[in-house]
């Protein structure tokens, strides 16, 4: 088992986490697309329900088969299936609660929000059978970011779970998602469109008079305007229910019980989107409790002392190659030996620029919240609840297990002192090879089975 | 192949953080600095393509950012106001704001409305020869696909009207492989490929547009062969660690983490070959398959887009 060593940037970030996921019941995760939100937000989810206990489900918009099959699940739907414990033994954990995944079926979730907010049966289904509906409902700019915020809203209302995560679309825009249940008030609001809708309920307007139709009629034909038209003003009816719902939305999460998870990568387009978003959340007093770095290099490779030695070892390779033993090279030709060494210099000063910058980006965005965690590049793909799980590990801020390999380095001399180059150390050679790929790497696997079996 | 810059009208997408903004910013500069007069536009005005250019807020109507590179970025009603004084000849244009508004409106709802505007002023301005070269930094996956299916697509739903006369001279542009082609960027990560390999495959089925080439963007570098890798194994274990520490007067956890930070090179390396192999496979002969080299450096801005087109032009 790994030391229980609090991380020199976030002190007993440990106990951070299991307060904040304890003390909320909805967690909103949000970030710029790409870099491994929907992923986060199922191992967030899956550390606090086997941590902290309590029912759990994350709800998630992509509909990607990968989660399921992480999750151990046949697939995912509106309806939320149960992550069976066996997954949960598999990764060598008993959980403490519960833990349940479900998807937002985009259409589905429309359509019920019409059968609710129809004035009765008869107006639902012809807005359900207008042939712009479905157009409408897949294209309404920030629809899918209002469904999934409506979704978030009913499944708390229906209050079956103690804690609700919810994965958020891609967003083109950071404040898109915030601003999905305020632009859907606006929408049924709008002057533009009462303007639209009421020339033709009113047939006493002469339409002809109009400059937006005379424009609108010479472009579109009228035969669209007119199937817009009627479409609208069916819509309409849904205003009430609608604007309601929307202001409850709205409630929630603005609500003490919600908090943001912010999740990006350090690199500079998405951190400066995620800065973005940070600012638009604290602009509207929304709390975000949590930003996870995603992907992050190492902490050695920004460590001064580390590279010194990465230094050394290129400009003493041809000494090194010299004087170096023949028996612990196998007798492999000293010309490989010496290769080898500046190669690793070479990357290791290649990435040192990369982990430099992702460093200063860290700490710019560390000021903007209370509680920052890194989790680390993870070979191969996450394929299953351990994978999940190690992520949760790391948000949760513990070093990661120690690693074990085909070279065993783990020998921690001088790492108690300084906490990033054993944390790097266990990084690299780190976590089994989740997936396939890596032959070299295959005989990690079997010594790291329990590694997060919690004690 | 045909010339990647000697087209007309070429679409950058892929999924999003991939990097299209840097490689289309990056096409569109290679392109003038060949002497092509290029206009570079973001489609979604999220300010990236003035973040990567380092040139302040790119308007509608084109800011000049460098000999023969004018950057833009897309405005739907900007578009329709071009649109209706150009072509519709439409007499209310001092009045447009809010018949522009109702009409951004309808648009959210209509089917492509949105779309032909968006492709219909990029067409334009290859048609009208005021550039060489169009490069888009388009939408991602799923939007792209509607854009670029919208001319076929709008001819289904407005039976009469102005803008269905529209879209044969833009259908026109767009489906002759000479003139307009699509370069999805990619990186050699999971999800990227995957979505790479999807969208070819849907703009195959349900666009005009054909596929120029692929791009894979922030490639590493091979850093071990077979034989140097069983040296390195060695290297890392116990006891050679510990003699280099001895000998470097280290202590060797930090030799560790050097060897450990290579390995990591090479993991990530590893994962990242077997996906492109994947996309290899999926794309086939139908593209060509560029690869650009991972960017370490500090950099970002106009000396990262600098590089980067430097690399393409070796590439290309």
């Amino acid at each position: 088992m790994a030391p229980r060593r609090p991380s020199p940037l976030a002190p007993n970030r440990q106990r951070q986490v299991e307060q904040l996921i304890a003390a909320k019941e909805v967690v909103v995760a949000c970030g710029p697309g790409g870099v491994g939100k929907t992923t986060v937000a199922a191992a967030l989810a899956a550390t606090a329900a086997a941590r902290v206990g309590g029912r759990v489900l994350v709800v998630t918009v992509d509909p990607a088969r990968r989660l399921a099959d992480a999750l151990g699940l046949a697939g995912l739907g509106n309806a939320a299936s149960r992550v069976p414990d066996a997954a949960f033994e598999e990764a060598g954990v008993t959980p403490k609660g519960e833990l349940y995944a479900a998807m937002v079926d985009m259409s589905e979730s429309w359509d019920a929000l019409v059968n609710r907010h129809a004035p009765d049966s008869r107006t639902a289904h012809q807005i359900l059978a207008n042939p712009l509906y479905q157009n409408i409902t897949g294209r309404f700019s920030h629809g899918h970011d209002y469904i999934a915020m409506e979704r978030l809203y009913e499944l708390h209302e229906e209050g079956n779970y103690d804690l609700l995560v919810v994965d958020t679309p891609p967003s083109r825009n950071a404040l898109d998602l915030l601003d999905a249940p305020s632009r859907m008030t606006d929408f049924f609001s709008s002057r533009l469109l009462r303007w639209l809708t009421v020339p033709y309920r009113s047939r006493l307007v002469n339409l002809a008079s109009r400059p937006f139709y005379q424009v609108a009629d010479r472009i579109l034909g009228s035969q669209l305007l007119q199937d817009l038209a009627d479409f609208f003003i069916l819509f309409q009816t849904m205003r009430d229910g609608f604007v309601a719902r929307a202001e409850a939305v709205n409630r929630l999460l603005s609500d003490i019980r919600t908090t943001f998870l912010l999740v990006t990568t350090l690199e500079a387009v998405p951190a400066r989107e995620a800065q973005e978003m940070a600012q638009a959340l604290a602009g509207r007093h929304l709390h975000l409790g949590l930003l996870v770095c995603n992907k992050v290099l190492p902490p050695a490779l920004s460590d001064p002392a580390v590279a010194k030695v990465a230094d050394l070892l290129g400009a003493e390779a041809p000494k090194l190659t010299a004087a170096l033993s023949p028996e612990l090279l196998d007798g492999e030709p000293s010309e490989l030996v010496r290769s080898v060494l500046s190669e690793v210099a070479q990357s290791f000063s290649n990435f040192r620029l990369v982990a430099n910058r992702e460093a200063e980006l860290l700490s710019e965005l560390a000021d903007l919240h209370d509680i920052t965690a890194t989790v680390g590049y993870l070979p191969g793909n996450i394929t299953d609840l351990t994978g999940l799980l190690r992520i949760g590990a790391s948000i949760w801020g513990e070093p990661e297990a120690p690693a074990s390999g085909p070279a065993k380095v783990t020998k921690r001399t001088g790492a108690a002192e300084r906490a990033s180059p054993a944390k790097a150390v266990d990084r690299a050679r780190s976590p089994r090879p989740i997936g396939s790929s890596a032959p070299s790497a295959t005989d990690m696997a079997t010594e790291h089975d329990g590694d997060h079996k919690e004690s | 192949m045909t010339d990647l810059l000697g087209r007309r009208l070429l679409f950058v997408t892929g999924k999003g953080g991939v990097g299209k903004t840097t490689i289309a910013a990056a096409l569109g500069l290679l392109a003038s600095e060949q002497g092509r007069r290029t206009l570079v536009c973001e489609v979604e005005p999220k300010g990236d393509l003035s973040f990567a250019y380092e040139c302040g807020p790119t308007p509608f109507r084109g800011l000049l950012v460098a000999r023969n590179l004018t950057a833009m970025s897309m405005d739907t009603e900007a578009s329709l106001r071009e649109y209706l004084h150009h072509v519709a000849k439409v007499p209310v244009v001092g009045r447009i704001g809010p018949v522009a508004r109702a009409f951004d409106f309808v648009a959210t709802a209509a089917p492509g409305i949105r779309e032909i505007l968006t492709v219909g002023k990029l067409c334009y301005e290859v048609r009208e020869n005021h550039y060489d070269l169009v490069v888009v930094d388009a939408a991602a996956t799923g939007n792209v696909v509607g854009q670029l299916a919208a001319p076929t697509g709008i001819n289904e739903l407005v039976r009469v009207g102005l803008v269905r006369n529209q879209t044969d001279w833009m259908l026109e542009i767009l489906r002759n492989p000479e003139q307009t082609g699509a370069v999805i960027v990619t990186t050699p990560e999971e999800m990227p490929v995957s979505e790479a390999i999807d969208l070819a495959g849907r703009l195959a089925e349900e666009t005009p547009v054909h596929l120029a080439c692929v791009i894979a963007n922030r490639v590493l570098p091979e850093l071990f062969g077979r034989a140097e890798e069983h040296v390195f194994d060695l290297l890392a274990d116990a006891p050679s660690v510990d003699w280099l520490a001895g000998r470097l007067l280290a202590s060797p956890a930090d030799v560790a983490s050097v060897l450990a930070a290579a390995r990591l090179a090479v993991t990530i390396r590893r994962d990242g070959s077997a996906h492109l192999e994947r996309l290899r496979g999926a794309i086939g002969s139908d593209a060509p398959l560029l690869y650009l080299p991972y960017l370490f450096s500090r950099t970002h801005g106009i000396r990262a887009i600098r590089q980067v087109a430097r690399s393409l032009g070796e590439e290309l």
